[in-house]
């Protein structure tokens, strides 16, 4: 027996190697510290010249202009979302259905809605659908296309519709076919089993994008200023003009950021509501 | 191919964050280029206008030579007032809220504000009982809407970026009344796309929200500038140069009392 | 036939405004993209870095670029910009600066879209499996040679659909610098149906412009995302 595999000798224990020092001032760190640093001026600056800029005879003529305009944003974004939200179902379906026809109008409707800028379809409604005038006098609509806020309305909801249709439906694909399967063999109807046991489970997956939407709108809205209307960016611009003060877009910068992290904060803690039987 | 070259041409000039060092002899000029008959850019994209011809004017009595730079209504004073160029001649109304923030020369003309309306409108005068309620557009940062929010009483007012934008929106009849000035409408009225609407009424001005008349604004200090364009406006009166450019676009005296 | 000769190309017609526009239109989109990519790029390093300070300053600029309104930004830069480059240029080199519109939409347009990339970047980061990270340290690759040969390939590939999104986006947000004066798609349909008294025509041919760039882009982009999956196994 050979007795190779029996160590002949023994090496001595050696000390730990050195401890790999970490530089202090990594470029990193160098990087970081300064960056810090600039946000914290520019932080400073901000602060120091709202303060220094301050005039309360502007405040009180202002500030309830953007208070009425923050309102108007929030009652536009929710109006166009909610009514977006109804337009979406059928043509998430209609890109669903098994009719080539109704699936590519549907496919057509999406692509146009995410495919030009909100911007160009607010002028086209607006301006473009104006001009019309007596094409919807016949049709008695022209109260309707007369009227700024209900184009603006109009144009918000069916270009969100275009996108909460396209989330809805990777939200229903993303539904597994057994959840299908297993509704139709308890002999369930296509409407019960929609409603009671695809759509909540796919909400559920859309609840993120829908939140992403949301903030999308309330930003996006700020373009319906350009035809006329009054939304917190309309009196900000307005306010501009009047004083030519610059500090007028940073209070709106302020209140639009102020806005969408409380949306967001508030829809991260539905989220967790919503989904508190998913986590282990 | 030639596209591409093209674009990226447009691209490389564009490009340029030029350090505009400042030629002593030249000075730019800021006009909006969407205001007839005063300036407004032709579709090749020449500048015309009373506005124009008075500025060339201008610049020939003080024998310098001007450029002109297009720029929107709403950004004209915070561009005059970032250097994007040194003077402003696009029919800017001397008041005393914009004298807080720039300067400017004596007045080369002064006409009053009047409100148009369309031809089968109900409204007879500017009263407050004949304004409730009434849709009424404006140019967004002029002495107009300024006008109409604290004179015009009773009214919803809207605001659009140009004149351009408001005369489209009256001929769709979504408004009921637009304030501009007299010989901007007139002018207007009397094309045939101003026949969906007729002039109602002269405004009186007022004094602290319409000013003196349009002058030509020039950063806050810089009254020398200034004081060379009043002298020359005086030359141009007095020359007859005024007269002749005031003929070529009205038939009355835009300068307005003494 | 009278609307058609109002799209002719020449004096009478818009055509040749109109195709210089979709030229600057363009040219912001592409202008803006690779200052976007890279400063996006920096975020998602900046926030999967284990510096504290990087990660917070990281964060807050993606948190602000992603919290405002693109146009209120876009307002913001035109404006600030121009006052705080002049500030600066007047104290050191005593001259002025001229920021205009194309630059003020570009910088404007890259924060927010590289506000947006480095989340994109992000979740292309945790794609990549660790092991792969080990394994470059193995071969003794410095950090940097790790990045540019090993992680940046896969990382292209992992957010390409992300950034595709983005692209098509951002070709979008260029119509807001029509507000601020830049002769794009918008603005110069804007002004044609403005002069013409035809709002329709022009609206519905900018509509139909920004539908063809973005059929053109998707299809572009189809074929990139193809060409960078070319190694993998087709299932």
């Amino acid at each position: 027996m050979s007795d190779a595999y029996v160590a002949q000798e023994m090496i001595a224990a050696r000390p730990r190697p050195n401890e790999v020092r970490k530089a202090d001032w990594t470029f990193a760190r160098l990087l970081g510290s300064l960056s810090i640093l600039c946000w914290i001026a520019a932080g400073i600056g901000l602060v120091v010249f709202l303060i220094t800029s301050y005039d309360q005879s502007q405040i009180d003529k202002y500030a309830p202009r953007y208070f009425d305009g923050f309102l108007t944003t929030m009652k536009l974004v929710a109006l166009s979302v909610s009514i977006g939200a109804v337009l979406s179902l059928p043509i998430a379906f209609g890109r669903m259905s098994s009719n080539k026809i109704v699936r590519n109008l549907s496919f057509g409707y999406i692509y146009f809605f995410r495919g030009t800028p909100l911007l160009a379809q607010l002028f086209l409604f607006y301006y473009g659908f104006g001009s019309f005038r007596h094409f919807w006098q016949d049709l008695n609509l022209w109260w309707f296309f007369r009227d700024a806020w209900s184009i603006a309305l109009l144009s918000f909801s069916l270009n969100t519709a275009a996108y909460q249709a396209e989330i809805l439906r990777g939200a229903i694909m993303n539904v597994p076919k057994g959840q299908h399967e297993g509704a139709a063999s308890l002999g369930l109807p296509p409407m019960v089993t929609f409603f009671k046991i695809i759509l909540p489970q796919a909400l559920i997956v859309a609840l993120r994008p829908y939140g992403n939407e949301i903030i999308l709108m309330i930003k996006g809205s700020a373009v319906v200023s350009i035809v006329t209307i009054f939304d917190l960016m309309g009196h900000t611009r307005r306010a501009f003009s009047q004083t030519l003060d610059y500090q007028t877009y940073l209070y709106a910068a302020i209140f639009y950021l102020l806005v969408v992290e409380i949306m967001r904060r508030l829809w991260d803690l539905l989220e967790h509501r919503l989904t508190r039987h998913l986590r282990r | 191919m030639h596209f591409m070259k093209k674009l990226a041409l447009t691209a490389a000039t564009v490009l340029m964050v030029s350090g505009a060092a400042q030629a002593a002899d030249k000075l730019r000029i800021g006009t909006e280029g969407a205001y007839p008959p005063f300036n407004t850019l032709t579709k090749d994209g020449t500048l015309v206008g009373f506005d124009i011809d008075i500025a060339n004017a201008l610049c020939a009595e003080m024998k310098v030579e001007c450029e002109f730079v297009v720029q929107d209504w709403d950004g004209m004073i915070p561009a005059l007032m970032a250097n994007k160029f040194d003077a402003v001649i696009a029919s800017m109304s001397i008041t005393e809220e914009r004298l807080k923030k720039i300067d400017f020369s004596e007045k080369y003309y002064n006409t009053p504000p009047a409100l148009a309306v369309p031809k089968d409108s109900d409204m007879k005068d500017a009263s407050a009982a004949s304004l409730k309620g009434k849709l009424v557009g404006a140019q967004s940062s002029t002495t107009h809407s300024e006008y109409a929010e604290k004179k015009l009483e009773g009214i919803e007012l809207k605001l659009y970026p140009t004149p351009d934008e408001f005369k489209l929106d009256i001929e769709a009849g979504r408004l009921d009344a637009v304030i501009e000035d007299v010989t901007v409408l007139g002018e207007w009225l009397k094309s045939d796309k101003g026949s969906c609407c007729k002039m109602l009424t002269l405004l009186t001005p007022d004094p602290v929200i319409n000013g003196q008349g349009a002058g030509v604004a020039v950063r806050k200090g810089e009254t020398e500038l200034a004081n060379k364009f009043s002298a020359a406006i005086k030359a141009l009166r007095a020359n007859g140069k005024y007269k002749e450019i005031n003929d070529k676009y009205f038939d009355f005296d835009v300068y307005g009392g003494e | 036939m009278e609307l058609l000769s109002l799209l002719s190309y020449g004096s009478e017609g818009w055509g040749d405004e109109i195709l210089a526009s979709i030229g600057v239109t363009i040219s912001l989109a592409l202008a803006t993209l690779p200052f976007g990519l890279l400063l996006g790029f920096l975020l998602a390093l900046g926030i999967n870095s284990r510096e504290s300070s990087l990660q917070i300053s990281a964060k807050i600029f993606t948190t602000i670029f992603r919290g405002l309104p693109e146009l209120l930004t876009l307002f913001i830069v035109y404006y600030g910009a121009q006052i705080l480059g002049n500030f600066l240029f007047q104290t050191v080199f005593g001259t002025t600066i001229e920021i205009n519109s194309f630059v003020a939409g570009m910088v404007a347009l890259g924060f927010v879209f590289s506000a947006y990339a480095s989340e994109v970047f992000l979740s292309a980061f945790k794609g990549i499996n660790q092991g792969q990270y080990e394994g470059s340290a193995a071969l003794g690759l410095s950090r940097f040679q790790t990045m540019r040969l090993v992680i940046i390939p896969q990382l292209i590939k992992l957010a390409l659909p992300g950034l595709s999104n983005l692209w098509l986006i951002l070709l979008k947000e260029t119509s807001l610098v029509s507000v601020i004066g830049l002769a794009d798609v918008v603005r110069i349909t804007g002004v044609a149906a403005r002069v013409e008294k035809e709002p329709f025509l022009f609206f519905s041919l900018a509509c139909l412009i920004y539908l063809a760039l973005t059929f053109l882009s998707s299809a572009g982009l189809e074929r990139i995302e193809k060409n960078a999956r070319r190694g993998e196994v087709r299932s």
